[in-house]
């Protein structure tokens, strides 16, 4: 008894570790995306819930701010923008003494002016000449931040840099490129299993063949053949019904095999006597077989829809990579080249991208596991 | 584009689709004889579209590659194997098949047998269920977007910097100098593949969690019963148990690593020597105005890898499928 108990709690410990090392780096990036970027930039995520020491840089207001009281002129506001109870605890105004002075205490400028500056971002600059500066002076804080979470960076990411469309667009690319591959591969699926024609089983073997082709076989010949009838038609190569026939070419030996897989194993008494009736093979496929088929097709549907969705090579290859027709994953490979340093928006980008994806998974984990174990054929 | 103008172009793609199988069917109901109602004609309304995209998609850019390889770079002059003897002599594509190599033994290896462990482990534990949904959760989500979170977690900053890094900050902590994973060559290979084992893990688990409910539960109980320890049960019943499936899973993943891409682009680009083929190829598709030739040479490299591996993962479909 004692030895069982010892070996499930061994049994637990390790599921524990297991657990905790694969959802540590999600949940790190799902906590960063809601972090303030400044915050982000200086400390770990797992740091979010405690004060955090910043180092900044802020300016003051230029002369034009200034007012005069009993011959002194000074230049009064606060260093802080939006209020986000950050608590300053010294300062400085040269980069290279960024903690002079601590808050409250002095600061004699070079032209004899004085510069306070108080904890909660208040700084008063007083001088007994008037100011005479375009540019405001520069003063170097070190603050600590409370905790800071925000919907900020969703905002910037989605409408500023551009993933909100991205979004927009992969839905474009995903929704067709899986429905058009689901409704031809389902009439051939079909003819392949009830209807008897010349060449059928070689057909068949043709489509089995087709499953072992990496779609990098297919990539140089069809760029061409985009580009000659973008040149005919003088039109851009790449664009949406290019990209779905794509997809639906890539998908279309898998989804085929495995639909025939399934209409091949219902009840072929069913379609005889249908048969019998005097149906034709159009009706029992959209009156016995689709109806019979949802299962499957939801699998299926799953299964291709995520595929595209998480698709980077073909979205890269078959469509522009400009805004109104860049994929979510291609934005993301963009962000990461040009704003590799700011994490707000690659964690929060990345985050975007996976909503979808992660809805699916929680809402319908069963098909799409089922999917998952059928679908390991797709080349 | 608006929402609306993306909205009305999905619905007419879709459309067009669904019409088309509508109307020609209706127009050979309405043309063909009563005794004559489903005449090949209506076999060939069902099948076209599918042969067509086949033979455009798949087909003829398979031999077309194959043409491609043995021709220059413009396709205008036939050059017969020597983009291969290049390719055999190119010093990037030996890194990136010793690459390749590198993520054959190791990731369908560790993602398996990880899979093989929680498996195992989640079935007897109450909570077991909440931890593989965690575990297979990465599964679902892109390789571009995983290499986002993993590229966090691997994120550097010099010495003395705060590390927001949660792997630089656990060795900081240990008092180690933070490192800046992924461009250290050869080691960086190893951190770009424990992003493919974080999520192939999960499939691995998904598919042994089925598998394990079929070992009879009188051979373990029997086993128990002479004193067997957890790990012995493991190590000969239940792995001899799941043979086939091991490998089932293996030729799974494997097929997966071998075009892997996504991951190498997100991560690194290919730089620090972490180049895989379909990287390479995809690079030559583009790299000075395109090189068609070269291209296709990688490309059929990749097809002739998979091919072994994708008829014995056919072959066990289909064998799965009589049973």
């Amino acid at each position: 008894m004692r030895k069982n108990l010892l070996s499930s709690i061994i049994a637990q410990l390790i599921l524990l570790v297991f657990v905790i090392i694969w959802i540590i780096p999600t949940f790190g990036l799902f906590v960063s995306s809601f972090r303030d970027k400044d915050l982000l930039a200086v400390s770990g995520w797992w740091t979010s819930l405690t004060t955090t020491q910043v180092n900044e840089i802020h300016r003051t207001l230029n002369k034009d701010a200034q007012i005069q009281e009993n011959n002194i002129y000074m230049i009064k506001a606060n260093i802080f923008d939006i209020d986000k109870g950050k608590k300053i605890t010294s300062f400085g105004i040269t980069s290279k003494n960024i903690n002079q002075f601590l808050i409250e205490e002095k600061a004699t400028l070079k032209d004899g002016s004085e510069l306070t500056v108080s904890e909660n971002g208040e700084y008063i600059w007083k001088s007994q000449i008037p100011f005479k500066n375009k540019k405001g002076k520069r003063i170097f804080i070190t603050a600590s931040s409370p905790p800071n979470f925000t919907l900020e960076n969703y905002k910037e990411v989605l409408f500023k840099e551009g993933v909100g469309q991205a979004f927009l667009n992969t839905l474009t690319v995903a929704i067709p490129s899986t429905i058009i591959p689901l409704i031809i591969c389902s009439f051939f699926a079909y003819a392949l299993s009830w209807m008897r024609f010349f060449g059928r089983d070689t057909l068949l073997a043709v489509i089995i063949a087709s499953l072992v082709v990496p779609l990098q076989m297919s990539l140089i010949p069809l760029l061409s053949i985009y580009n000659d009838i973008g040149a005919l038609f003088n039109v851009s190569s790449k664009s949406y019904p290019g990209v779905w026939m794509a997809h639906t070419g890539f998908g279309l030996a898998s989804t085929t095999f495995l639909l025939r897989n399934f209409i091949k194993s219902l009840p072929h008494e069913m379609i005889e006597a249908a048969r019998v009736d005097g149906a034709t093979h159009y009706d029992i496929f959209t009156k016995i077989i689709l109806p019979l088929s949802i299962p499957a097709f939801a699998s299926i549907f799953i299964l291709q829809f995520l595929w595209v969705w998480n698709d980077l090579l073909v979205g890269l290859v078959f469509l522009d990579q400009v805004p109104s027709e860049i994929i979510i994953t291609a934005k993301l490979r963009e962000l990461l080249g040009s704003r590799g340093e700011n994490w707000e928006i690659l964690t929060t980008g990345a985050f975007v991208s996976m909503t979808v994806p992660l809805a699916i998974f929680f809402l319908l984990q069963k098909y799409f596991i089922r999917g998952l174990v059928a679908g390991s054929v797709k080349g | 584009m608006t929402i609306f103008s993306l909205v009305l172009y999905v619905l007419a793609g879709i459309l067009v689709c669904i019409l088309y199988y509508h109307i020609s069917n209706f127009l050979l109901d309405f043309f063909a004889k009563k005794d004559s109602k489903d005449s090949s004609i209506r076999a060939v309304i069902f099948i076209a579209p599918a042969f067509i995209v086949l033979v455009i998609f798949i087909l003829y850019p398979v031999f077309e590659t194959i043409r491609l390889s043995f021709f220059d770079k413009f396709d205008r002059e036939f050059v017969g194997i020597n983009n291969y003897i290049w390719a055999v002599n190119d010093p990037e594509f030996r890194r990136c098949i010793l690459n390749n190599l590198g993520w054959l033994l190791i990731v369908p290896t560790l993602s398996t047998f990880f899979g093989l462990v929680i498996a195992n482990l989640a079935d007897r534990i109450w909570w077991g269920t909440i931890a593989k949904s965690i575990i297979f959760m990465p599964m679902a989500i892109s390789f571009v977007g995983a290499g986002v979170i993993w590229k966090f977690v691997y994120d550097y900053r010099g010495p003395g910097d705060q590390q927001i890094g949660f792997l630089n900050a656990i060795i900081v902590s240990f008092g180690l100098d933070p490192q800046a994973w992924i461009t250290i060559p050869i080691w960086n290979n190893l951190f770009l593949m424990a992003i493919m084992i974080w999520i192939q893990t999960g499939l691995a688990m998904i598919i042994f969690s089925a598998a394990l409910r079929g070992v009879p539960k009188e051979m373990l109980e029997a086993a128990r019963i002479d004193g067997a320890g957890e790990l012995k049960i493991f190590t000969s019943i239940i792995i001899p148990y799941l043979q086939q499936t091991i490998l089932v899973i293996w030729t799974i993943i494997t097929i997966v690593v071998l075009k892997i891409f996504d991951i190498i682009v997100a991560m690194t680009n290919g730089q620090w020597q972490t180049e895989v083929l379909a990287n390479l190829m995809f690079d030559w598709m583009f790299r000075g105005g395109g090189d068609s030739g070269r291209g296709s040479v990688f490309a059929i490299v990749i097809m002739v890898a998979v091919i072994p591996i994708m008829v014995l993962n056919i072959y066990r479909h289909k064998q799965e499928q009589k049973i």
